[in-house]
């Protein structure tokens, strides 16, 4: 094995070691933490730029964890799927650090930095991993790292909505723990790809245990992607937690997105009898639900924060929409729209933070106020962030929206999915052009001047660069779009990944 | 009775003890139900590899038959995870509780006839 092979557990260990080193060197040398903390993000960056390059020649790499060959030991697999979520992952990190370094939420407590490295590094090995109980403890391993951050900055209200998060959580491991141990006591394994020849080869007797297996398994997915009715833990926290947190988090619903799509097209295909498709007569009502309540609840929001929650929610129900038709195209769809929804729902939530770091007393509470510092600025930041989330042109949102009922229109749902996508957007329009011009436009001159601190310029640069990466991803929407189809065709391959993980790789 | 018998009604009880405990509305019964919970998914995971009796786990020349070794390591990493996890939500629902003074999940506050503390006499 050369150097390069290596690189594959690169994402793995760089926050491994950049978490605890930031929390020893923390309390002595504040800033030397800090830089550590950043070179690991951008270390990070770096490789999960080269693994999505490496990934292009379209090979299924495999990576054998202390040489112990698939299926016995476990293994890291890196495809173009897993390649191009480590790199959103990354750059969505890198941006939501540097906000949260200029605007100095991480002093608020001791160990933001390492927590958010424990993060990275569950959310790293949740999209490499080829192992499902692998895939359970990075699952905890992001979950255990979310608590300490979605608690971060503490306060009375964050504790409420965070004992319930955690319970919620808890119980959703629970089920995965014994969605797992019905698959592993059918099939006698848990490597993804040795699971999905022993369920394909299942006899008779076991099919209605294993399509049980694999409904709790997509059960625990849809709650952690937030899918509605499991949804209702996502609007609390996320509203409650530090902006900066929520913006992070933005992909925490997308690890479930994640999970579908990687488990489904392997080991819940055409073959796997009764489990076929096992997400299939549930999903799409959910995700029209999801995207409803989502886009609802942004008409209703009154607040900045709750309104990019629930925005978020929205997305992921669009984003689920297209993927629930199962059909390759629209799984490209669904990964254009995975990547743009992330980048838009960050952008919200730190265009909210900046937002309600200016308004001093009236928070980001949707009611008029005087006017504030930069208000034109944060404006036009609110007003971009927006269009990319509704999906109105000219940014991704749209194309995005586009792609998918571009491609839904050959399914047999076609009617229910357009009407929801174009219903919800006019939902999303009206509820922002709402808030928007009650924070941003009308004046209320009676009211008492606003009362803050001058804040540095500095805080816009984030929220730039979130908008200046979704018209990146507008304008290269050509090449962004033949990478997802390319990542489909091998996510509706499975033959090459069985192949890969369980020929190749000995 | 059998011993599959058993181990099942016992994951059953269990879980079902765990179900309804988990949804009441107080923290502290929450934390009860959520850990009988983990105790019902530890016991299945551990049943998950079939009930063998006097076999060792380990693979040794002389040995002709094993009990599956691997649900016993995913158990122990299950009991591993779910402690951590416990402890974690006691310490977060006293905060919890010193904090908003109520110990109701949803953070509501208790109506005064309720609450925890001493009331003064009349």
């Amino acid at each position: 094995m050369t150097a390069l092979d290596h690189l594959v557990i690169a994402p793995i260990v760089i926050p491994a070691i950049a978490a605890p080193l930031a929390l020893l060197v923390m309390r002595r040398r504040r800033r030397v933490g800090v830089a550590i903390s950043l070179a690991g993000c951008m270390a990070m960056l770096v490789a999960a730029l080269a693994l999505f390059g490496i990934a292009q020649d379209d090979a299924i790499r495999v990576y054998a964890l202390g040489g112990w060959v698939a299926p016995y030991g476990i293994v890291l697999v890196h495809d173009r799927l897993s390649a191009m979520m480590l790199v959103l992952a990354a750059a969505l990190a890198m941006i939501v650090m540097v906000h949260a370094i200029i605007t100095a939420v991480d002093r608020k407590g001791w160990h933001f930095h390492p927590m958010f490295h424990f993060q990275l590094l569950g959310l790293n090995g949740a999209f490499l991993t080829g192992d499902l109980f692998n895939l359970f403890v990075f699952f905890e391993v992001l979950l255990i790292a979310s608590y300490g951050l979605m608690l971060h900055g503490q306060g009375a209200a964050r504790l409420k909505a965070g004992v319930g998060y955690v319970i919620v959580n808890i119980v959703g491991s629970a089920l995965f723990l014994i969605a797992l141990g019905l698959l592993y006591g059918l099939t006698g394994t848990l490597n993804m790809a040795d699971l999905a020849r022993r369920v394909a080869a299942l006899g008779a007797a076991d099919q209605g245990l294993v399509r049980m297996a694999g409904l709790l398994l997509l059960t625990v997915f849809a709650l952690k992607a937030a899918v509605a009715p499991l949804h209702l833990w996502l609007p609390r926290t996320y509203a409650a937690t530090t902006p900066v947190v929520a913006a992070l988090f933005a992909i925490m619903t997308k690890v479930g997105v994640y999970a579908m799509l990687r488990t489904v097209p392997l080991i819940f295909n055409d073959g796997a009898g009764a489990a076929a498709w096992v997400p299939d007569p549930w999903l799409m009502p959910a995700a029209v639900l999801t995207a409803t309540i989502g886009f609802l609840g942004v008409l209703g929001a009154r607040a900045m924060r709750e309104q990019a929650a629930f925005a978020l929610l929205g997305s992921t129900g669009t984003l689920l929409l297209a993927i629930s038709c199962w059909t390759q195209a629209t799984t490209a769809a669904g990964l254009f729209y995975l990547v743009h929804s992330t980048l838009a729902g960050a952008a919200l939530f730190l265009v909210a933070d900046v937002t309600l770091r200016r308004r001093g007393q009236y928070g980001d509470a949707v009611v008029a106020s005087p006017r504030f510092a930069e208000q034109q600025a944060t404006a036009l930041l609110f007003l971009g962030a927006t269009v990319a989330t509704v999906g109105l042109p000219p940014l991704s949102g749209f194309v995005g929206k586009l792609f998918v009922l571009q491609t839904v229109a050959t399914t047999a749902a076609w009617p229910l999915i357009w009407a929801t996508v174009l219903g919800t957007t006019l939902f999303g329009v009206i509820g922002f052009a709402r808030s928007g011009s009650a924070v941003f436009w009308k004046d209320a001159p009676e009211g008492d001047a606003v009362v803050c601190p001058d804040r540095s310029r500095a805080e816009l640069i984030a929220p730039c660069a979130l908008l200046a990466a979704l018209a990146l991803l507008t304008l290269g929407a050509g090449w962004a779009t033949a990478q997802a189809q390319a990542t489909a065709a091998q996510l509706f391959a499975p033959q090459r990944y069985l192949s890969a993980v369980l020929e190749e790789g000995r | 009775m059998s011993l599959e018998f058993l181990i099942a009604s016992a994951i059953a009880v269990l879980t079902a003890g765990g179900v309804y405990l988990a949804l009441r509305g107080r923290t502290f019964q929450v934390v009860l139900g959520l850990t009988l919970l983990s105790y019902a998914v530890n016991l299945f995971l551990f049943a998950v590899g079939r009930l063998i009796v006097d076999r060792p786990p380990l693979y040794a020349k002389d040995v002709v038959a094993h009990a599956d070794p691997l649900p016993q390591a995913l158990a122990l990493t299950a009991i591993v995870i779910t402690f951590g996890m416990t402890a974690l939500v006691v310490i977060l629902s006293l905060r919890s509780f010193l904090e908003t003074g109520s110990d109701q999940v949803d953070g509501v506050v208790d109506a005064p006839s309720d609450q925890l503390r001493d009331e003064p006499a009349p």
